[in-house]
């Protein structure tokens, strides 16, 4: 293991509960410049709320969260941010560029003017991402691979120091997946962007993994691949017998409760209590 | 076609010239609602709101239908209803599906309303349907006092929150991470909406208000997807049909300014569409090689 730089994301005995629910506690996780965390975990088990909660959308119930060094808060241009994937409305009234000038400009008041230096900026990201040539075509009429190219290309404009990514590969094609996981880790290894990647599923971004953070039930395990992605650990987390199998480079995971049959389990559970 | 009098109950241009100096005010209002109906209308679509415009102008009906009735005026009826039901929709429906409902429990019961004041109402008939269906009854002077400063405010009020109502409507998650106020936004956005809707009310008649304050900016996302360029066409388009419709409307003595307006702004929603088809079949999404020279400024 290389010694790691100071850390550009720091949470530090985080805790987030709704009401009775707790979703995690005592999270302290540094995620250095340049490194890859992948984030898993069953539907609710706050993996969104994580992320909303480093964008300073969502008040922490306890602990702390701080990007480059200072407390989040709304807005910050240290992060990028890439939701899941949505197809935009086939009539919104908007260039792919424009869509990712909104990156830069989109939150401050008035019409805004043309500038030179922010279409530059603009131009550049596109082309970062490999969207050039559909910058100029409504981003309603681009393909979902195309479309989730350009939130990359909106989240990277502000050149952030950590990209956040809330499941951006739902609904993509193998190929767009492909993609959008390459312009990532392309991201961090050529300006150090520290990377959050949500994900319900390992296996498109296991060649880029550094370390993975699991959620599960109010309780989280970090650590690599290896140490997290094992029967042992998985187990001792869910507190359920799990199988992790590895088959030819992809990792299988067996018995974790996240079917919906098991998830109507839970609910009644959680009622009954 | 068998009877000319319909078609002179239509069209009839005798005496136009006299009649023109007589609704200058009228052009006058047509034209200042057209701008502002132009470019709410651009964002009434990006937020998918088309219904919620039917029911804040039944309630707004409501509203001057219950002043006229109790003597009051008919302006600030129509402002009270909007203003109450834009916020209504605005803090009870920030959900789609929410939205939807509320308003489809809402509208109805604004338009039984109304009817009930207009029946108990005896005053002059023209008034009646003019909340309805419009009217010409020549726009005093006052009256289009009121109009101007509605949309001077409107106006001021879309061009400083422009660029961040634009990324909240469209992309509400990210907006809200890049630190743009989503929900004041669309609060603000909802009362906008609500004296907007007031002003057209009374010019076109509530049943008639989304041919201007949606069919514009419809007609025009069909043509082109430029930020400038749609609401530009959508002010240009709801000017048209608002100017002239009050233009042929003086050519009938019977028929209210309502069809005329109506038609021409889907006549122009039609031929945008017709274009905007022609255009995807030539391939509007064939990508080009980029370059410095196939630029448009940002």
């Amino acid at each position: 293991m290389t010694v790691r730089e100071p850390a550009v994301l720091r949470l530090r005995a985080a805790s987030l509960s709704f009401g009775r629910r707790t979703l995690w506690s005592h999270l302290d996780l540094d995620v250095s410049p340049g490194e890859f965390v992948a984030v898993l975990g069953a539907n609710g088990s706050g993996k969104t709320s994580l992320i909303r909660a480093i964008l300073g959308l969502q008040s922490l119930t306890g602990g702390t969260v701080e990007v480059a060094g200072r407390p989040v808060r709304r807005g910050s241009e240290e992060i990028g941010y890439v939701p899941q994937q949505r197809r935009a409305d086939p009539l919104t009234p908007m260039r792919a560029r424009d869509f990712v000038a909104q990156g830069l400009t989109g939150h401050r008041w008035g019409t805004g003017l043309p500038s030179a230096a922010r279409r530059r900026s603009v131009t550049a990201a596109l082309a970062a991402v490999g969207a050039a040539e559909y910058g100029d075509l409504p981003i309603g009429l681009l393909s979902g691979g195309e479309q989730q190219r350009v939130r990359i290309a909106q989240a990277l404009v502000t050149d952030p120091s950590v990209l956040l990514c809330d499941e951006p590969l739902l609904s993509l094609d193998l190929p767009s997946q492909r993609t959008v996981t390459a312009l990532v880790d392309r991201r961090r290894r050529e300006h150090r962007s520290a990377v959050l990647f949500v994900t319900h599923e390992i296996n498109p971004v296991l060649p880029y993994v550094d370390r993975v953070l699991y959620l599960a039930g109010g309780r989280f395990r970090i650590g690599e691949v290896d140490e997290v992605l094992t029967s042992a650990t998985l187990s001792e987390l869910f507190e359920a017998p799990i199988e992790v199998i590895r088959v030819g480079g992809r990792i299988l995971v067996a018995g974790t409760p996240d079917t919906p049959e098991q998830a109507h389990h839970d609910h009644h559970h959680e009622a009954a209590r | 076609m068998s009877d000319p009098s319909i078609w002179q109950q239509i069209f009839d241009f005798s005496d136009y010239g006299s009649l023109l100096a007589l609704v200058h005010n009228t052009i006058i209002a047509g034209a200042v609602l057209g701008v502002v109906a132009g470019l709410i209308s651009t964002f009434v679509m990006m937020r998918d709101l088309p219904f919620a415009v039917h029911g804040i102008s039944e309630l707004s009906f409501a509203g001057a239908a219950g002043f006229l009735l109790a003597g009051g005026s008919v302006v600030i009826g129509a402002l009270t209803g909007s203003l109450v039901a834009a916020l209504v929709i605005g803090a009870l429906g920030s959900r789609a599906r929410d939205r939807n409902s509320i308003i489809g429990v809402l509208m109805p019961f604004g338009l039984g309303l109304g009817v009930l004041f207009l029946s108990l109402y005896h005053g002059r008939a023209a008034n009646k349907f003019g909340l309805l269906t419009g009217q010409i009854a020549a726009i005093d002077t006052p009256r289009l006092a009121a109009l101007i400063g509605t949309a001077i405010v409107v106006t001021a009020g879309l061009v400083i929150v422009w660029r961040p109502l634009s990324f909240a409507s469209i992309d509400p998650e990210v907006a809200a991470a890049r630190g743009v106020p989503v929900r004041l936004l669309s609060t603000v956005f909802m009362l906008l909406l609500g004296l907007t809707v007031a002003m057209s009310v009374q010019i076109v008649g509530a049943l008639l208000v989304l041919s201007v304050v949606c069919t514009p900016a419809a007609a025009a996302m069909r043509v082109t997807a430029s930020r400038v360029l749609v609401p530009v066409l959508s002010v240009a388009f709801a000017v048209t049909a608002m100017v002239g419709g009050t233009l042929l409307e003086l050519g009938s003595y019977s028929v209210p300014i309502s069809p005329y307006v109506t038609t021409i702004s889907f006549a122009i929603y039609l031929a945008c569409r017709g274009y905007g088809t022609v255009r995807s079949r030539r391939g509007w999404t064939a990508r080009r090689p980029a370059g410095p020279a196939a630029a448009a400024p940002a």
